[in-house]
């Protein structure tokens, strides 16, 4: 009954250092209590009313005493700051051959993709050894993916990326599950986290379902959405090219000035999703929404799509920005089935989401 | 009345006869039988009698005293519901799906299956624990209704600097609470977004069936009780500084005043930001403001509204209220249990200008930690370090006051009282609620421990080993003082040893489950195997059992509570022969609190001095001269 672990298994490359911590952090608080019980029971056991002993002098300060007990807690707490802060760091690390895996969230299942293309519903298979980096995002409330084995756990965010990164150890089933309360099912909103020899993760990723890789995907959706129609090599309307943009500063005009932003995973998504709210210098904003038009899957795959051109080398002068007065404002590509005045309406009623 | 004892300013002498005593008892009795007793004292110009008409006097009454025994009691009862919802949590955890006694009867018409809790009653019986307790029972509690009788009477005032105010910060409870109530019959049902609320899990209609309406009158009733609180805050802060006897000089206060006080203050700073916080969700849920939805926000893969906000904001907002709010609620215990353990140890509170300075220390700590809240929402990591910094220095004042408090024992001569048992409960246990608190505080840590049952166990040996165990020292101890009667002792032990040892029964396994990885707030913790374990399972039951017999523990407290209330020995002016200026007047004191405002000479805590004949020296009688190099002034220290 009783032969289960404290702290679940350490199945993660900072989940021994997780445990020293923490184990640090028992030691420090059993020994305090006990400490103080022992001192509460024996004090009052001792001076109780009408027991002869001697009470005379009673202390009423001490600057001492006073000094002493800052003093230790003062030492304690800098030596857990210490180790914790090391920790910390090590926690929001990640290394750099870390595979990216995009994740969503919603009420209540989790959605992955490998980068392979090899999509899971909660599930999530993993060769050990493999650092992974999660890129997180949720389509409607506030999640948080926690993987007890592993010691981590990051918050979900609905309109915005967070990131978590571990490496498995150990080879073995682990529970995943949702820890920031999401609603009526919240409880049931878990999953599994299969780490594999790197040959078994191989056969996995071998069978069924092998489609294109979610940078082709990306592509496709890029094509698709008429991203290309204007972005793309043989684009007639003006607008920047996104070969060596990902990762890099995008100059942005802000009234008179130019500021730089950096093309990161979240810039990239508020363009395609607000594109007249932070404008490439030079260029006029002229790209339509795609809110409402794209599942954060897809923006995810697309994202992944200009991550992968991020690192081909910027087109030449030739593709450069020049200003046309006659080119520029034209409209883009109109986009099929959108209509500005009339977007289609969000809310679902309460029985629809049972 | 005799205007002689009235003129006389002669320091030594008591300032109030045994014979006026008698009156002014007399005259406050009479009050309270309707009939025109209250009216003997017109002739004094700075004594006014009660009112004689039982709506003002009772009910909508100016008089500190009553408005405190209006938040006692609406406190009290309060503290049922929420303790009733918390059975039913238990019960659930221990017994998934299985029907809940009583409960399951009343409401399986609703429910329609077979009396089995559906998941989303679960999340409302959590949610609603949370803010019952929090909003409705222990802030109103221990400010309400304890700062508001003992202010004026420890300060040695008449009342209140603004008692029209004062009714009014108790009338405006009631709205939050027939809104509150209202909601658990609205469609959808009462709000079930935890405590915490965050959105957009509590801002929009289709996220949950509490959001549906339910959550806006959660929003509306915090709302008062947050106006409540502010007019509370203001009126405290103004009577402390304002209407202190002569000679009570700030370093001369009792640590209750000077909790409560600090205790205000905190609620004068950080209420503002909830307020503003409560009003964004509301125009949010209402108007269609866009303060916690994201940018281009979508639901389900359809187009949604244009939201420009940030959802992280409201969590930022909600925790720089809602920490200092954990200080709110424990600050004032502090200061009860300083008083109380100083009393019956018969002995001078030890440090008691550090003790003061810790309580300032932790009130202000509290306002720049609120990001230990958050370390997984994806903040950035320097800040994350930083907020691990300053919650990790609450450990220096906290050990400051734990450790004074022990030093208070030393060499004392202990009385164990209930109100004592209970004091000594509360440091033993507050210790185990804080030291559980630096695993929030290291960030790593945090991480695997964050929204599990150890954070459940940690707020609840705060909140209950804590807060709750100051209340009940509280209530034991000014009971006398409040209705003239004393509680049976007898009883409090009893009550005070089943509490003891059941609330540690119920909480203390809860860490280790959490340690283990048991989450909070889920319907149903056996969907993961790794909790369908045995042990855990047990844990579950036991834990359940225990809370089921705590809250079987609290009838002692309930029969002792109203029996004592008609039938208690009547209890003398000062009981427990105490110093502090509410034992200097009658029990109950009169609606004037001192027929003369006392001349106080030396601080709180001046117990067992050398050179007096009895073991203690109200702040009303000077130090004997004799002895006044010996007794040191605690203030130095």
């Amino acid at each position: 009954m009783w032969n289960f672990p404290i702290l679940p298994e350490s199945a993660s490359s900072v989940a021994p250092d997780y445990d020293f911590a923490f184990w640090y952090e028992v030691a420090v608080g059993v020994f305090f209590t006990l400490f103080v019980l022992v001192l509460v029971l024996g004090l009052a056991n001792r001076y109780r009313r009408g027991r002869q002993v001697d009470r005379s002098h009673p202390p009423t300060h001490s600057l001492k005493l006073e000094a002493l007990w800052i003093g230790v807690p003062l030492v304690i707490a800098m030596s857990m700051f210490g180790i914790s802060a090391v920790l910390y760091i090590k926690q929001f690390s990640p290394p750099g051959d870390a595979v990216e895996i995009p994740v969503v969230g919603k009420q209540w299942m989790w959605k992955l993709q490998h980068p392979e293309g090899k999509k899971e519903i909660n599930e999530l298979h993993l060769p050990v050894g493999q650092a992974v980096r999660l890129k997180m995002i949720s389509q409607d409330v506030i999640h948080s993916f926690f993987i007890p084995a592993f010691r981590v756990k990051q918050d979900v965010l609905p309109g915005r990326y967070t990131e978590m990164w571990f490496r498995p150890t150990k080879i073995g089933r682990y529970r995943l599950f949702c820890t920031e309360y999401c609603g009526t099912d919240h409880s049931v909103m878990g999953g599994w986290v299969e780490v594999m020899s790197q040959a078994d993760y191989e056969r996995w990723l071998a069978t069924e379902q092998a489609g294109e890789s979610l940078v082709e995907e990306g592509r496709r959706l890029f094509v698709l959405n008429h991203c290309a129609g204007c972005h793309g090599e043989n684009a007639t309307v003006q607008a920047p090219r996104l070969e060596g943009v990902y990762g890099r500063p995008v100059p942005i005009q802000v009234g008179d000035r130019v500021e730089f932003v950096q093309a990161d995973d979240r810039y990239i998504r508020d363009s395609i999703l607000l594109p007249k709210s932070q404008v490439v210098a030079g260029y006029q904003p002229i790209m339509p929404s795609y809110q409402g038009q794209l599942s954060e899957e897809d923006l995810l795959k697309i994202i992944a799509y200009i991550k992968a051109i991020g690192n081909r080398p910027a087109p030449g002068p030739a593709a450069q920005p020049q200003y046309d007065a006659d080119r520029g404002i034209q409209p883009a590509v109109e986009v099929p089935g959108y209509d500005v005045d009339k977007p289609p309406g969000a809310t679902l009623l309460p029985e629809q989401t049972r | 009345m005799s205007t002689n004892s009235l003129g006389s300013a002669d320091g030594n002498i008591e300032p109030v006869s045994e014979a006026t005593r008698a009156e002014a008892r007399a005259a406050s009795e009479g009050g309270g039988h309707g009939d025109h007793g209250g009216h003997g004292h017109g002739h004094d110009d700075h004594v006014h009698p009660a009112p004689s008409n039982f709506l003002t006097r009772y009910i909508f009454s100016t008089d500190h005293k009553i408005i405190g025994i209006q938040f006692l009691f609406s406190g009290l009862l309060f503290f049922i519901l929420g303790g009733l919802l918390a059975l039913a949590v238990r019960w659930q955890l221990a017994w998934p799906w299985s029907r809940v006694p009583i409960l399951s009867t009343i409401m399986e018409g609703e429910w329609k299956t077979g009396g089995q809790m559906p998941p989303e009653f679960y999340n409302k019986l959590f949610t609603m624990h949370a803010t019952v307790m929090i909003f409705f029972v222990i802030i109103p509690l221990l400010t309400g209704a304890f700062g508001n009788f003992l202010i004026p009477l420890m300060i040695g005032a008449r009342d209140m600097a603004f008692p029209k105010l004062n009714m009014l910060s108790y009338w405006f409870m009631w709205p939050a609470f027939i809104l509150m109530l209202q909601s658990f019959v609205v469609e959808g049902g009462a709000a079930e977004a935890g405590w915490t609320s965050y959105p957009l899990l509590a801002l929009f209609r289709w996220a949950t069936p509490g959001s549906l309406n339910g959550q806006t009158l959660w929003l509306m009733s915090l709302l008062f009780a947050g106006v409540s609180s502010m007019m509370g805050s203001i009126n405290y802060i103004t009577t402390i500084l304002m209407l202190r006897a002569p000679g009570m000089k700030l370093f001369r206060m009792p640590m209750t005043v000077w909790a409560l006080f600090i205790t205000a203050l905190l609620q004068a700073f950080a209420l503002p930001v909830l307020t503003s916080a409560l009003v964004m969700q509301l125009l949010d849920r209402t108007v269609g403001t866009n303060f916690f939805t994201p940018v281009a926000w979508s639901v389900a893969n359809q187009p949604g509204p244009v939201g420009g906000g940030q959802t992280i904001l409201w969590q930022h907002l909600f925790w720089f209220y809602s920490h200092p709010a954990v200080y709110i609620m424990i600050l004032p215990a502090m200061g009860i249990v300083s008083d109380v353990i100083s009393t019956f140890s018969r002995k001078p509170l030890f440090g008691y200008k550090p003790m003061v300075f810790a309580i300032a220390g932790i009130a202000f700590l509290g306002f720049i930690v609120w990001g230990h809240h958050m370390f997984q929402s994806g903040m950035n990591p320097a800040l994350g370090a930083t907020f691990m910094l300053s919650t990790m220095m609450i450990a220096l004042p906290s050990a400051i006051k734990t450790f004074n408090w022990i030093g208070t024992l030393w060499s004392g001569s202990i009385h164990f009282t209930t109100p004592m048992l209970f004091a000594i409960g509360f440091v033993s246990m507050f210790v185990i609620g804080g030291l559980s608190g630096i695993f929030m505080a290291a960030t790593p840590v945090d991480m695997h421990i964050h929204d599990t049952y150890f954070i459940v166990g940690h707020i609840h040996y705060v909140l209950f080993g804590g807060s709750t165990f100051g209340i009940f020292a509280a209530i034991y101890y000014w009971f006398p003082k409040m209705f003239g009667r004393m509680m049976d002792e007898r009883l409090g032990k009893i009550h005070f040893v089943l509490t003891f040892i059941f609330f540690n029964g119920t909480f203390f396994l809860m860490h280790i489950i959490g340690m283990h990885g048991h989450p909070r707030r889920i319907a149903t913790p056996y969907e993961y195997e790794f909790l369908n374990r045995p042990g855990i399972h047990f844990m579950n039951e036991f834990m359940t059992v225990n809370a089921l017999l705590l809250g079987a523990s609290q009838l002692i407290v309930v029969y002792n509570f109203v029996v004592s209330l008609f039938a208690g020995p009547r209890a003398s002016e000062n009981p427990w022969r105490a110093n502090t200026l509410e034992w200097a007047t009658a029990s109950p004191p009169p609606h004037y609190n001192f027929l003369k405002i006392p001349t106080v000479y030396h601080a709180a805590y001046e117990y067992s001095v050398p050179g007096v004949e009895e073991d203690y020296l109200p702040q009303t009688r000077p130090l004997p001269p004799a002895s006044q190099q010996m007794v040191l002034e605690p203030a130095r220290g």
